[in-house]
């Protein structure tokens, strides 16, 4: 935007894309992981279409890091900057619906803020295009949560354990990004009011126990991560690794 | 390639341009699948027996989802035209699968999802009482009449 | 006035979509039962076909041409949905992110195209859980190509060139369909799958210009393709069995042998450009004909598969069933939830949460 951008602002702006952008890559990984699988075939569309969202996301971002191949493929596990969350298995779908929901809703309110930061905002721009976008996958969870949540017993204690299950990785979301001009704690208060909101709504409540431990507290965003995410990389990074400088 | 297919889009497009539910506000309406109770009433309508059974108890076969008919208005200006139908629980999910179904290559502005059992139709079979007494009034339309030479703007 | 005509009519429902489903009857069930063959509505419906007109949900139709189509159809749509799964094999390992996102759009339109399918099968009357369960139970097929695995990347890139080409060929007269519904749902399906072959030829471009290695996977993905691609036509004319009526009904406008001939011809110069060879030592131009030939397709394997011996047959049916099993639980409990509504609005003091 600006003709010379500051390098010190530049690297800060480059450590915020890098942590966002590793968040959207992994996560479209995760949802992209349900093709074919999903409880209906309306799902298998919908879920498509918020993993091709996040993989737009990601590639923007990592594009303003550098290429966003050689970033996505050509990294080791310690060098990602997501959070644990956006990494944690698939599990039965009110697992997914739960992470959805935790964070859709963290994702909405933080590039509402970074939208918000005006054109002096290195992510302005991307961050208002991209909270369209967030506001359709928090709606999608949020109505899934109300139907889980409310819908047979079964589907109740379900949406129950993958909202416990992911309760310890919630509180690294609001961990303050390096580059990242948020207000961490209003950003935290607006999210706990809003997925309480919902759990309300859906007859559940917010889960009790730690939103973080010593393993999870800002761990990703360090570059520790959890077992299941060095399986997965092997994965999406092995066919390309396979061919060192070959063409797609 | 895919001319014949281009060609038939078009037609298609062209001869349904008219087929509006008079509900307006009432179907589009609706994004609040939490609190629509009317929204419900399509739901189990749509559902039959077997779906209402659902709710009565843990273990219930829930069945097949009701069928949703989807209309969607593809830019400001021009009518809801019909584009297919979908199953959804009820009319919030309806709606939110006809965007992903119906508008993943922005084809749409609008959707409209109205329950498959709301609509009445007309019957083939009675064809010729409804639409052939309209063949024989040709004073409805403007060719019919004959203007002087030199007549304008009329 | 209309629901004067609604009583006293053979059934209620939406002209377009699929009014009641299974259950309350087939669709112009009273009139169809009415008429015999040489009255009025076979008469009308024999007037309309020799006239190019479209057949709608509720004209009167005879029941094996409802049949025929009932099974087209959903053949169609389970070959849509059991085709998501050997190019979803690769999703998790696109080598480039772009890749990534080419593959998982194309995925994701085979899902809605599946849907399209199964709505125009339900103007018929049958309902998308019963013809679930028939795929599930090995009752309905899909197409057999299906049953083939993507053992490599460049199998991505085969399946875009030959099997959507082959289908492309199949697919676009159907959007002349006598059957309105499903011709329509074939109009949008053609123009949404445009890109998908194009997709796979540029996919196989790339690699047949790459590495070695890469032109070597590309050659490789074709030699396991390509026979296979020519046997979606399904079998010679001469032993097709349902060919002649279909093409009668218009349902069908082109024959197997017809349709076959016309996709080598298309795909031998595009092999060339690509830098590939199709592995067919017959192949070659008749200056007679005007046409090319090529060898004798090995029927033996096609029924081999169709029968239900092919390499992954047992694979996708299980997978695609164990999906459904997986999502009972959500389907119900969104049913669930959906009834709770509907109990609240009949009576706010009956609120069942």
């Amino acid at each position: 935007m600006s003709a010379a951008p500051d390098p010190a602002t530049a690297d800060l702006a480059t450590a915020g894309a890098l942590a966002l952008g590793d968040d959207a890559l992994v996560l479209s990984h995760r949802l992209a992981e349900w093709t074919g699988h999903a409880p209906v075939l309306e799902e298998d569309v919908a879920l498509a279409n918020i993993a091709l969202d996040l993989l737009g996301q990601a590639r923007t971002l990592l594009s303003l890091v550098g290429d966003e191949d050689e970033l996505a493929f050509l990294r080791e596990e310690r060098a990602f900057r997501n959070v644990q969350l956006v990494e944690q298995p698939n599990g039965d779908f009110a697992h997914t619906i739960a992470r959805q929901l935790y964070f859709s809703v963290y994702q909405e309110l933080l590039y509402g803020q970074l939208a918000a930061g005006g054109e002096a905002a290195p992510l302005a721009p991307l961050a208002a295009k991209a909270v369209k976008e967030v506001a359709y996958h928090r709606d999608h969870a949020e109505q899934w949560t109300l139907r889980l949540g409310d819908g047979t017993e079964t589907s109740h204690a379900r949406m129950r354990a993958g909202l416990d299950g992911l309760w310890r990785y919630t509180g690294e979301l609001f961990r303050p990004v390096e580059g990242l001009a948020v207000d961490w704690a209003a950003l935290e208060a607006a999210w706990l009011e809003t997925v309480g909101g919902v759990l309300e709504r859906a007859t559940l409540t917010l889960p009790e126990g730690p939103r973080a431990t010593g393993w999870s507290a800002g761990a990703g965003r360090a570059g520790v991560h959890t077992e299941p995410f060095g399986r997965m990389l092997a994965e999406m990074q092995h066919l390309h690794r396979s061919h060192p400088g070959a063409s797609w | 390639m895919s001319a014949d297919a281009e060609d038939a889009g078009r037609r298609t497009t062209a001869g349904s341009g008219g087929t509006e539910p008079s509900a307006d506000a009432g179907v589009g309406a609706g994004p609040d699948a939490g609190s629509g109770a009317g929204v419900g009433h399509g739901a189990s309508a749509g559902a039959g027996p077997r779906g209402a059974d659902a709710g009565t108890g843990a273990g219930a076969v829930a069945g097949d989802w009701p069928l949703w008919e989807v209309f969607v208005r593809s830019r400001r200006g021009l009518s809801h035209v019909h584009a297919g139908s979908l199953h959804a629980p009820d009319a919030a999910m309806a709606l939110r699968n006809a965007r992903d179904l119906y508008t993943r290559r922005q084809e749409g502005v609008s959707v409209w999802v109205v329950p498959s059992t709301a609509v009445t139709a007309s019957s083939p079979d009675e064809k010729d009482p409804f639409f052939a007494p309209a063949a024989d009034k040709p004073y409805r339309h403007p060719t019919f009449y004959e203007l002087p030479e030199g007549v304008r703007n009329l | 006035m209309p629901e004067t005509i609604i009583e006293r009519g053979s059934r209620s429902g939406a002209e377009s979509g699929s009014g009641p489903r299974t259950g309350t009857g087939a669709p112009a069930a009273a009139a169809q039962a009415a008429a015999t063959p040489g009255t009025a509505p076979e008469t009308a419906f024999e007037a309309k076909i020799a006239a190019d007109e479209r057949i709608e949900p509720r004209d009167w139709m005879p029941d094996a041409y409802r049949a025929t189509l009932v099974r087209q159809i959903a053949q169609h749509a389970h070959s849509e949905i059991i085709g998501m799964q050997p190019e979803a094999n690769w999703l998790t390992r696109a080598p480039s992110l772009r890749r990534k996102a080419i593959l998982l759009a194309k995925v994701q339109d085979e899902a809605g195209h599946g849907l399209y399918l199964y709505s125009a099968a339900e103007t018929l009357g049958t309902g998308r859980d019963e013809l679930l369960d028939k795929l599930h139970a090995g009752r309905q097929k899909y197409s057999s190509i299906f049953n083939y695995p993507t053992l490599t990347w460049a199998d991505v890139g085969a399946i875009g060139w030959l099997v959507d080409g082959a289908a492309i060929i199949n697919q676009v007269p159907l959007c002349r369909c006598s059957y309105g519904p499903y011709a329509r749902a074939m109009v949008r399906i053609c123009k949404e799958e445009s890109f998908h072959q194009r997709q796979g030829y540029e996919l196989l471009h790339t690699l047949a210009h790459g590495t070695p290695e890469q032109h070597a996977m590309a050659q490789d993905a074709i030699d396991r393709w390509w026979w296979p691609s020519l046997m979606m036509f399904g079998p010679p004319d001469d032993e097709s069995a349902h060919s002649a009526q279909s093409m009668a009904w218009k349902i069908k406008r082109h024959s197997n042998d017809e349709l076959r001939q016309r996709f080598v011809d298309i795909c031998v110069p595009q092999a060339e450009i690509l830098g590939l060879t199709l592995p067919d030592p017959d192949l070659k131009w008749n200056e007679d004909r005007g046409q090319h030939d090529f060898g004798a397709i090995d029927w033996s394997e096609f029924k081999e598969v169709l029968r239900g011996n092919g390499p992954c047959n047992e694979q996708r049916i299980g997978r695609r069933r164990q999906a459904h099993e997986d999502g009972a639980w959500v389907r119900d409990a969104a049913a669930a939830y959906a009834a709770k509504r509907a109990l609240g609005a009949a009576g706010p003091g009956e609120a069942a949460a």
